[in-house]
């Protein structure tokens, strides 16, 4: 029983331990952004750049207020704004997550596939995102659709190169483990290849968010009437560097904000990866 | 002893050679194990030992020969062979219960039926308090525990150990080499052990045959016959160890 009340003991303080480094963490990154903010203020205040090229951390903020309500100068609310952008993101990342996720593990799998896919892959994968404008507003004019694909083929990649990776990767025992019980292959794929190969798809995942996320201005350039990047640009036009910082702080945020998601998500789904 | 040759054959090992290229590893061996027979198998390192166990468990096909199981020839889909390897090998995304089922239910086995046999298990090696951790969460021996465990629930026509406790010290080895004695017993599965360890192999088997250096052939065939459980220091016990010692030197 008493060694018992001692592991109770030993894990209380590993708890408290663990409360007082998340604390510490927490409070350090605090510092950090504040800083920068107030390195920022100062700089501004003090003449040092001219406000109508940087404006102050105040400014931002009530910009950012004033476009929560007010539509001027890009004629939307700043919520139309993230919503447009949003949709347009999240249908060109999650496209590319359920063609490019399978596409890769199917790849990395079976050698016939591979080889049929892959000169094609392979040829098309350093052409940069950027380069297909022209081309798919020919296609799909500057719809939805058409921002949408811009996203797909730069989340498209890292997804199709990291599952392909991770399932190459799986561990040769336990294939021969499943085998020796008897498994047909595509059991083994689906039983051990996928599993073993998440690691990788979820930090190919993550890749692709940050690309979506950051080539959404490119995209939004083509016609866009609403928009985060819609916004920067109406920002640029009319010569108001706080709403395109508004915008950046905005996609910054939102960005940050799918990434805690996609984290969480990674949490759960490899719940049983431990190292020991 | 007399009552080991009323068993019945099992499993038939018949000229079984493999090479690779020019590369003979096995050079025509045969032998014949019986059901519920616990087989040790001991050679010099790098005589093929693993190479003869890939083609046992048809990882390799065979050059020429072939292993039979209840007469027919041995085939993963049909028969039940399960394999321990010498790395950890539990999927470390199953929980510990799902990895004793995972094989049962590559089998298609009822659902009522793997979940009985994981609990027997489970009971049998009293891992019953750990059936939703993960590998991950326990230790590398608890980890190769795991694996016996599936392999056993599997109730194997053949069941294939390839130095499952080369990564273990002493006395984790004792309690486990125990461990799978009772399991054995409990279960009458048909046994075939690899080791390099020669006291390790009068411990566990009935039966050690002794593989020659490469291209392996079979030395001999040693029927150990000591009650259990063994004593290390018991004279009979040196003696065998001494024996097969003598016989596996290829210096």
């Amino acid at each position: 029983m008493s060694e018992r009340q001692d592991l109770e003991a030993r894990l209380q303080s590993w708890r408290q331990n663990q409360k007082k480094e998340t604390m510490e963490y927490v409070l350090l990154s605090g510092a950090g952004i504040l800083t920068v903010l107030l390195v920022w203020q100062a700089v501004v205040m003090t003449g040092m750049v001219n406000e109508r090229v940087l404006p102050a951390p105040t400014t931002i903020l009530e910009t950012l207020i004033f476009k929560l309500g007010n539509k001027a100068p890009d004629g939307n609310v700043l919520s139309v704004n993230i919503l447009a952008s949003l949709q347009v993101a999240l249908s060109g990342f999650l496209s590319a997550i359920v063609i490019g996720v399978p596409l890769g593990l199917v790849m990395g799998w079976w050698t016939y596939a591979d080889r049929f896919i892959r000169p094609i892959f392979e040829l098309v994968r350093p052409v940069p995102p950027i380069a297909w404008i022209p081309l798919v507003v020919v296609w799909m004019g500057v719809g939805l659709q058409a921002k949408a694909l811009i996203i797909f083929f730069t989340a498209f990649v890292p997804c199709v190169i990291n599952s392909y990776t991770g399932i190459k990767l799986t561990s040769k025992t336990l294939i021969d483990v499943s085998r020796t019980f008897g498994a047909p292959n595509y059991e083994i794929f689906r039983k051990v290849g996928v599993p073993s190969a998440l690691p990788m798809v979820f930090a190919g995942i993550r890749v692709a968010l940050g690309n979506s996320w950051s080539t959404l201005v490119a995209a939004e350039m083509l016609a866009a009437s609403a928009g985060l990047g819609y916004m920067i640009q109406i920002g640029r036009t009319v010569a108001r560097p706080d709403i395109v910082i508004v915008g950046m702080v905005v996609i910054g945020a939102i960005g940050a904000g799918l990434s805690l998601i996609l984290s969480r998500a990674e949490k759960y789904f490899l719940r049983w990866k431990i190292n020991r | 002893m007399p009552t080991e040759d009323n068993r019945p054959i099992k499993v038939e090992v018949k000229n079984l050679t493999k090479r690779f290229g020019d590369l003979l590893v096995l050079d025509h061996m045969s032998f014949n194990i019986r059901k519920g027979e616990f087989v040790c198998v001991v050679g010099p390192t790098g005589c093929g030992k693993s190479t003869f166990l890939n083609c046992l468990t048809r990882i390799h096909m065979p050059s020429e020969g072939d292993l039979y199981i209840d007469g027919v020839p041995a085939d993963p889909k049909k028969h039940n062979i399960s394999f321990v390897f010498q790395e950890p090998s539990a999927l470390p995304w199953l929980t510990v219960a799902d990895n004793i089922a995972y094989g049962l239910k590559i089998k298609r086995l009822p659902k009522e039926e793997t979940e009985q046999r994981v609990n027997q298990i489970l009971d049998l090696m009293g891992l019953q308090e750990f059936r939703n951790a993960y590998p991950g969460e326990l230790s590398v021996s608890a980890e190769q525990r795991i694996i016996i465990g599936r392999s056993f629930a599997m109730k194997p026509d053949l069941l294939l150990m390839d130095e499952p406790y080369g990564q273990m010290d002493v006395k984790m080895r004792f309690y486990l080499e125990d461990e799978v004695i009772r399991l054995w017993k409990e279960l009458g599965s048909t046994v075939i052990f690899i080791t390099h360890n020669i006291e390790e192999a009068v411990y566990l088997a009935e039966k050690v045959l002794i593989l020659t250096n490469k291209p392996a052939k079979i030395k001999e065939e040693i029927v150990i016959d000591l009650p259990r459980p063994r004593d290390i220091t018991d004279s009979r016990f040196i003696a065998y160890r001494n024996d097969i010692t003598d016989k596996i030197k290829w210096w």
